[in-house]
This record gives C-alpha cells, sequence and structure tokens, in this order.
C-alpha cells in the first residue's frame, strides 16, 4: 500500500516537472496563470529585454481590477489617474502583444481576478494556479494549490508556465461542530487568524477540514481560502466534494459530457487518504464563534463584535499600543456603538453573489444610519448582473447605498474610492493595515451581516440583533 | 541579472515594529507604475512624511545617521501582507542590501532575495538585543558575511544564519532565476506532452 497522502500532496506531486536536485529547488508546473494590472507591467518588460515569448497564452488570463473605476459616466469607466491609465494601457497592449486573454475594461466578464477564476470555471480542483497577487489563495476553496507571486516569478511563470519552489510544510486547520445563526465563513477565518496569530502559517499551506468546513457553501470556503494569506500562509485548500462540483457544473470553462464525468472522478481521488500526516494541527469548535471584527491594525487584532478591546498586560504591547494610537481606541472597549463613517461590502473577500445575499437580507426595509455613507461593490460584472436581476442592487439603493461597477475598490484604494484620514470604516475585505483604505483610514474588518448592520446602526452593530 | 554580492558592512536603520507589512514598506498608492525604479522615495511613506509631504523627525528613515545605511533591524514577521515586489524594489532603491528580523513572510522573503536583498532571520532574544543595541549607538555596525553565513552584530558577537542555498547562491552570483529556469524548458515541453498538458 502507498504512503498516505494529504490534498496538498497529490496536488503538489502530480505538478513537480523536476525534482530538486542539488541546492536547486523543483520545478513545479502552474495549470493556470493570473494576470492583473498592478504586478505585471515589470514582469512583461523583462520578458521584452530577454526576447522571451509566453509560452502558454492559454494557461494565462488577464483581468483589470485593482485601479479602476467604480462609477461609470454614460455607461463607460473612464480612468481619471494618468499613472492607472498607462499601467490599463500596457496591460492591454502586452496581453495583445503575447495572445493572451483579456478581460478588459467594458467587458462582461471583467471582474476581480480571485473572483472571476471561479466563475468562468477556469479554477478546478486538482489544479496549480498562481498570480501576482497574494489572494490567490482563494482559489484553493476549490481543492486547487493557489498561491500569491512576486512579479519575478510572474515573468517566470510566463516565460516557461513553471516556478523554482521548496516543498512548504502542511498545517491542518480542523473546524469540528456547527456555526450559529449570524456566524459566517468570515467570522471563521477571522477566528482562526486571531488563534494562530498573523504569522501562525508561514511556510505552510493550510487544508480546512472538519464538519464546519464541509457545511459551509463555495461562497463561505473561498472566503476562509481567501485570508490564509493573513495567517501567513502559503496557500489554503479545502478537499472538492459535491458542493464543489454542483457550483462547478455548467461554467464557461468547465469540462462537460463524458469529460465531466472523468473529471470528478480524478477530483474525488484529491481527498487526504485516512492516515496522512500533517507537519501541524490546529482544532476549533464552530460553536464558539461569535460574529468576528477586527479593532486594530492587522487581521489577527480581531475580537467577538460584542467582545472587548484587549488590555495589555504589566508588560505593554508595542504592537498594540501602537494599534490603539493609529486606530483612536480604548484599551477594554467594546466596539458595539462606535460610530461608523463608512461601510465597505465587496472584495474578494466578501464581493460574491452570497455576500451581497447576506448584506441586502439586512437591509431590507431598513436605511443607512445619516452619519453613514455604504459603498457595495460587486465582486465583478456577472456578480453586478446576477444582483441586479435578483432585485438586490434596488435594496440597496433604496436604503440609500451607493451601488458599484466591480472591481477592488475600497479594499485597497488604488482607484479613488478612498477612506479619509481618521474615519472609521467597517469592510468586508482582508486587510485593515494602516492605511490600507486610505491614508489614515481606520478600518475594523467584519462579514458582511456585521457591515450591514453597522451601516443601519450608524455605528457597530451586532447582526444577530437584526435577524 | 543583480549585482555579485560585495562584503557588506554598514550602519543600521531600526524600525523595530513586528508584523511590518508591505502596505507599509510601500503604500498602494504608489503601485500604478509600470518600471521598478525610483520607488526609494517612497519607501516607509507613510511613516515617514507627514501629511504635507515633510519628513517626519521622529522616523528612523530620516535621521542624519541613517544616510548611507544599507541594512535595515525590523521585529517579527517582517514583509506580511501583499505580495507586491515594489516593497524589495524600494528598499534596494533606497539602498539596503539586507534586512534583519525574527521571521519573514514567505512572500516577501522570496522577492527579496531576487533583487539583490538578503533577509537574515534572527532568534527573537539575539534581535532583541541588536535592536536595543542600535537604540544605544544608531551608528554602529553590522557586517554580514553571506558566504559563511554569519552577521556580526553592534557587540561584535557573530552569529549564524540560515539561507537556503539556492537563494544563496543567486545573492552571492548575482545570478538570475529566470536564466535558470528557462534552461528547464526542454524538459517542460516532455513533461506537458507526456502529462497531457
Ligand atoms: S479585492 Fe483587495 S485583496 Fe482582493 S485582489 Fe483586490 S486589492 Fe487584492
Amino acid at each position: 500500500m502507498s504512503t498516505p497522502r494529504t490534498l496538498f500532496d497529490k496536488v503538489w506531486d502530480a505538478h513537480v516537472v523536476r525534482p530538486g536536485v542539488g541546492d536547486v529547488p523543483s520545478v513545479v508546473y502552474v495549470d493556470l496563470h493570473l494576470v492583473h494590472e498592478v504586478t505585471s507591467p515589470q514582469a512583461f518588460t523583462v520578458l521584452r529585454e530577454r526576447g522571451l515569448k509566453v509560452r502558454r497564452p492559454d494557461r494565462t488570463i488577464a483581468t483589470m481590477d485593482h485601479s479602476t473605476p467604480t462609477l461609470s459616466t454614460g455607461g463607460r469607466l473612464t480612468v481619471l489617474d494618468p499613472a492607472a491609465s498607462r499601467q490599463l494601457d500596457a496591460l492591454s497592449a502586452n496581453c495583445a502583444e503575447h495572445g493572451i486573454p483579456l478581460y478588459g475594461l467594458g467587458d462582461d466578464r471583467r471582474g476581480i481576478v480571485h473572483v472571476i477564476g471561479p466563475e468562468l470555471g477556469r479554477t478546478q480542483p486538482g489544479m496549480t494556479i498562481v498570480c501576482g497577487d497574494s489572494h490567490t489563495s482563494t482559489h484553493g476553496a476549490f481543492g486547487a494549490l493557489a498561491f500569491g507571486i512576486g512579479t519575478s516569478e510572474v515573468g517566470h511563470v510566463l516565460a516557461t508556465q513553471c516556478l523554482l519552489q521548496s516543498r512548504p510544510k502542511t498545517m491542518e486547520v480542523r473546524v469540528n461542530g456547527a456555526l450559529r445563526p449570524g456566524v459566517s465563513a468570515k467570522d471563521l477565518i477571522l477566528a482562526i487568524i486571531a488563534q494562530i496569530g498573523v504569522g501562525g502559517g508561514t511556510g505552510h499551506v493550510i487544508e480546512y477540514r472538519g464538519d464546519a468546513i464541509r457545511a459551509l457553501d463555495m461562497e463561505g470556503r473561498m472566503t476562509v481560502c481567501n485570508m490564509s494569506i493573513e495567517a501567513g500562509a502559503r496557500a489554503g485548500m479545502i478537499a472538492p466534494d459535491m458542493t464543489t462540483y454542483a457550483w462547478l457544473a455548467g461554467r464557461d470553462e468547465a469540462p462537460s459530457g463524458e469529460g465531466w464525468r472523468d473529471a470528478m472522478a480524478r477530483w474525488h481521488e484529491l481527498a487526504t487518504d485516512d492516515g496522512a500526516t500533517f507537519d501541524r494541527s490546529v482544532v476549533l469548535d464552530a460553536s464558539e464563534i461569535s460574529p468576528m471584527i477586527t479593532w486594530g491594525t492587522n487581521p489577527g487584532m480581531a475580537i467577538p463584535v460584542d467582545g472587548h478591546i484587549p488590555v495589555s498586560s504589566e508588560i505593554p504591547d508595542a504592537a498594540n499600543e501602537r494599534a490603539y494610537a493609529y486606530m483612536g481606541l480604548t484599551p477594554g472597549q467594546c466596539l458595539i456603538g462606535q460610530p461608523v463613517d463608512v461601510v465597505f461590502v465587496g472584495s474578494c473577500t466578501n464581493g460574491r453573489l452570497d455576500d451581497l445575499r447576506a448584506a441586502a437580507g439586512v437591509m431590507k426595509g431598513r436605511h443607512v444610519a445619516a452619519n453613514t455613507r455604504m459603498l457595495v461593490v460587486p465582486g465583478s460584472q456577472r456578480v453586478k448582473r446576477d444582483a441586479e436581476r435578483e432585485g438586490l442592487a434596488d435594496i440597496f439603493r433604496a436604503a440609500g447605498a451607493e451601488w458599484r461597477e466591480s472591481g477592488c475598490s475600497m479594499c485597497i484604494a488604488m482607484n479613488g474610492d478612498t477612506v479619509a484620514s481618521g474615519q472609521y470604516a467597517v469592510s468586508t475585505s482582508n486587510r485593515n493595515f494602516e492605511g490600507r483604505q486610505g491614508k489614515g483610514a481606520r478600518t475594523l474588518l467584519a462579514s458582511p451581516l456585521t457591515a450591514a448592520a453597522s451601516a443601519v446602526a450608524g455605528m457597530v452593530a451586532d447582526p444577530r440583533s437584526l435577524l | 541579472m543583480n549585482q555579485p554580492w560585495r562584503p557588506l558592512s554598514s550602519h543600521a536603520v531600526l524600525v523595530a515594529h513586528d508584523d511590518i507589512d508591505t502596505d507599509q514598506i510601500i503604500p498602494a498608492r504608489f503601485l500604478t507604475t509600470t518600471t521598478r525604479s525610483g520607488l526609494g522615495t517612497h519607501l516607509f511613506a507613510d511613516w515617514r512624511y507627514d501629511a504635507s509631504g515633510a519628513p517626519r523627525r521622529e522616523f528612523t528613515l530620516n535621521w542624519p545617521t541613517s544616510t548611507g545605511a544599507r541594512i535595515l533591524v525590523g521585529g517579527r514577521n517582517f514583509g506580511c501582507g501583499s505580495s507586491r515586489e515594489h516593497a524589495p524594489w524600494a528598499l534596494a532603491d533606497w539602498g539596503f542590501r539586507a534586512v534583519i528580523a525574527s521571521s519573514f513572510a514567505d512572500i516577501f522573503r522570496s522577492n527579496a532575495h531576487k533583487n539583490g536583498v538578503l533577509t537574515i532571520a534572527l532568534d527573537e532574544t539575539v534581535l532583541h538585543a541588536t535592536q536595543s543595541a542600535l537604540r544605544t549607538d544608531p551608528s554602529a555596525t553590522i557586517t554580514v558575511d553571506l558566504p559563511g553565513q554569519h552577521v556580526f552584530l553592534p557587540d561584535g558577537a557573530g552569529v549564524a544564519f540560515a539561507i537556503d542555498g539556492f537563494s544563496k547562491r543567486c545573492l552571492i552570483d548575482g545570478l538570475d532565476e529566470l536564466g535558470v529556469i528557462v534552461a528547464e524548458i526542454p524538459a517542460i515541453h516532455e513533461w506537458e506532452v507526456a502529462c497531457g498538458r
């Protein structure tokens, strides 16, 4: 009998073109390379300087998301920032030169890179997927090995379809039990990061397992895997099952007919074998998790929404002290009732249809508080259309929220959608770093439910009070 | 192609926080560039400049003693967050050739080594001692012996550090990984045929 292997082991082993020799790491094949405007131009320049071609444009797709406007004028998206505009033009030119399919401005399949990959059916179980973007971990929700790379490595993949990689370690995060009402995948991943720490997953690929993970829908699984990087992990993975197949079936680029049956049979083999071991293991009980919110300046600084900001013990914790000062919050404070200037619903973490449904469910028949601005940015143009068809956009508009075109928007504040200095934003995105949503902006990360409840209250609110 | 490694002995800039993320190293609003050059001016922009754009006196990078420094000393989990290679580009453009911390985020570490910036992870107690030594004497010298994998801290003590053999060789020879992987194309092609890609 062969040695029991983990999901990660199986995907990794199936993509090693050449194992490491001497000090040179393994050559690992990349099935799908996702490209966006911000981290690719310098890679294309290097290719040009070396006279290299893009080896597999058919395994590469590009989109525009980070610096794209979310307000259209006369049905057109106009980029006002000249530097952003040049960068988008560079992507168009590079894709045209190398024959890479591009979902550019105006394309109805455009959207955030980690939203459109799965949506198009390009993201599939057992694949290796990379992108010059740390949240590539999102695609692990399908049982793919997906991770972020730097621009030099983007160049390596463009030129060879491979990367030089040393084998990471494995970590099991097992979540037993069931989430309580009002507690979502976002709360679960914030609780996991709070437990293992922002560097807790460094050097590891996490596999999320257990009943609470199995019970999540694909949107929820993507939310969990998306934030694996916020725990420092190289990637996050969930073994594919019927939920995965049901979500993928019929997607534009998913296999069909005979091919679909073959694919399902192959995908079914990916699950971690009984008796396989992980380098590390962490266990959580889902029923103990509350709606979570961050109070500080990294995603590990999270507390139950009705909890209290930690107080430094006798030895003041330097990181906490800095975070209190930047956030203008007091140790021991409960965040419920903290006035909120902006609510942002969107991003590759929580900008999918299900996330918008959750937020709209809270907003229906209610109104955004007078002191608060609410921005709802769909993760892709398809999510936007679907949400409009379902009447979600109408609910948001009637509630006084702004309904926008898709993109990264206020998650990274590169496109003019920013939170002003000193303002508080409850955001469904993934990073509460200093200045992430605009210079001096103060971000509180939370679920779509908590964000919507806070928009209605005009202050941080517990969504369970509105369910 | 990076420059081959040259001996490194320099005073250091201390930015002693833990979990310094790449959004701090270079904020996202500077990422609309299509080149790699000139990013040193934006290094730590939001900690370095006030709202009017004037240098903040209290930030170590602005101290006169920091001029010409080639080594940055940080805290734990340096370079976490975004995969932006603009972070090591900005560090290298400012003049840094090594970052000392107690741990590094994976992507940052990989990006740094591809741009001639060595990452040195020290034991937390040794790092804290180094941080205090630099607080006392910001002009203290640190010497890095990459071939011998030792760093000589302000107190003169030599401490061994780990680095994977391939990164070490690439840094020492100024070797570019692109060349190494492009040489694998025939093998990659064979694999693609055999594995139905
Ligand atoms: S939504 Fe935010 S985290 Fe996701 S890809 Fe865009 S900028 Fe990155």
